[in-house]
């Protein structure tokens, strides 16, 4: 009858181990899903100005972004502190401006094409003539729609 | 399969970028056409306010000088008009389908600055004339519908932004005298 007497030892059970692969499972998938993969390096610094009146951008794969600002650290040697404009990989000036949109054009879908915004990143130090350049620009090339990069404050 | 899926894990942990695309979304306007005229672009003196911002960081709004606080109140009071002042933009008669007649402001405002102003300076007086705007949406909206512009539905907004436009013009650049 030794079989049906219980075990009156005081040890409570270890926590069960086996639903932990599926919680695990359940955060990769939500990271997999909610991942974004940064497509450049930042070479200048960027801390985006704050602004209250702030709307989402709708489709972020029709944004090609301008990043505007100080070259960080380790460039700074070579480009020195003023404020740079870096598009894709690269430092470059207002003059390229113009190949940069008609390549970002290029890579959409004709039907995207008229909705394409350019997102303008520019540091909060940032002197506005450097800006006005670029927005200049941006008109020439009539890249019309654009979205100057900036964080929510109540 | 538990060491590999927190392998993943980790690594998705690491290369994830979770910042969020938020900002001022605006329009430029089309450069003008060479062998355009520039004659249409004539404005009635008193519908169009001149916000400008100094190399020193200085706000002008319809030329006095003013803190960035009290922008908005001066920008809501020219686009509303509420005592029919002469001096303040007119308003036109529009009809606008699935409303009806609304007196429309005809009022510009146009944004000047300064190759030396800063960036952060310039998107804190862009924010409150968007502000401004915003809330005389939401004060047309909520008269009209009961709600709030951005809980209406998108007819109705369309609607609110023919009644209330938001006509800020980011001007050819000129460099802004300090005063």
């Amino acid at each position: 009858m030794a079989k049906f007497i219980k075990k009156e030892k005081g040890d409570t059970p270890g926590i069960s181990t086996a639903s932990l692969p599926d919680i695990v499972f359940m955060i990769l998938m939500f990271f997999m899903v909610s991942t974004s993969m940064r497509q450049t390096d930042r070479k200048v610094k960027v801390s985006v100005p704050a602004a209250s009146e702030i709307a989402k951008l709708e489709r972020k794969d029709l944004a090609s972004y301008i990043f505007i600002g100080e070259p960080t650290s380790q460039y700074a040697a070579q480009f020195g502190t003023d404020s740079r404009i870096q598009l894709n990989d690269s430092f470059r000036t207002v003059d390229d401006i113009r190949d940069f949109i008609a390549s970002e054009r290029e890579n959409l879908s004709e039907a995207d094409r008229p909705f394409m915004t350019v997102s303008i990143k520019a540091d909060k130090d940032t002197r506005m003539g450097i800006i006005t350049d670029v927005k200049q620009e941006l008109r020439r090339c009539s890249a019309l729609k654009i979205m100057y990069g900036a964080r929510k404050v109540n | 399969m538990a060491d590999i899926s927190f392998l993943m894990l980790i690594f998705f942990l690491m290369v994830t970028t979770m910042d969020k695309e938020e900002g001022l979304s605006r329009r430029l306007p089309p450069l003008p056409a060479e062998d355009q005229k520039v004659e249409d672009q004539k404005v009635n003196r008193r519908n169009i306010i001149q916000v400008k911002i100094n190399a020193s960081d200085r706000l002008f709004a319809g030329n006095e000088m003013m803190d960035v606080s009290q922008l908005k109140d001066k920008i809501k009071e020219f686009l509303t008009n509420p005592t029919d002042d002469p001096n303040l933009p007119e308003k036109e008669m529009k009809d606008i389908p699935g409303f009806g007649t609304y007196p429309v402001s005809k009022g510009v405002i146009s944004l000047q600055n300064d190759r030396g102003t800063t960036y952060s300076k310039y998107i804190e007086v862009q924010n409150e004339l968007i502000r401004a705007v915003n809330e005389i949406r939401d004060e047309f909206a909520l008269q009209n519908y009961g709600k709030k512009y951005a809980k209406l539905d998108e007819d109705r907004q369309e609607i609110v932004r023919k009644a209330v436009p938001q006509n800020i013009s980011e001007a050819e650049p000129k460099d802004v005298k300090k005063q």
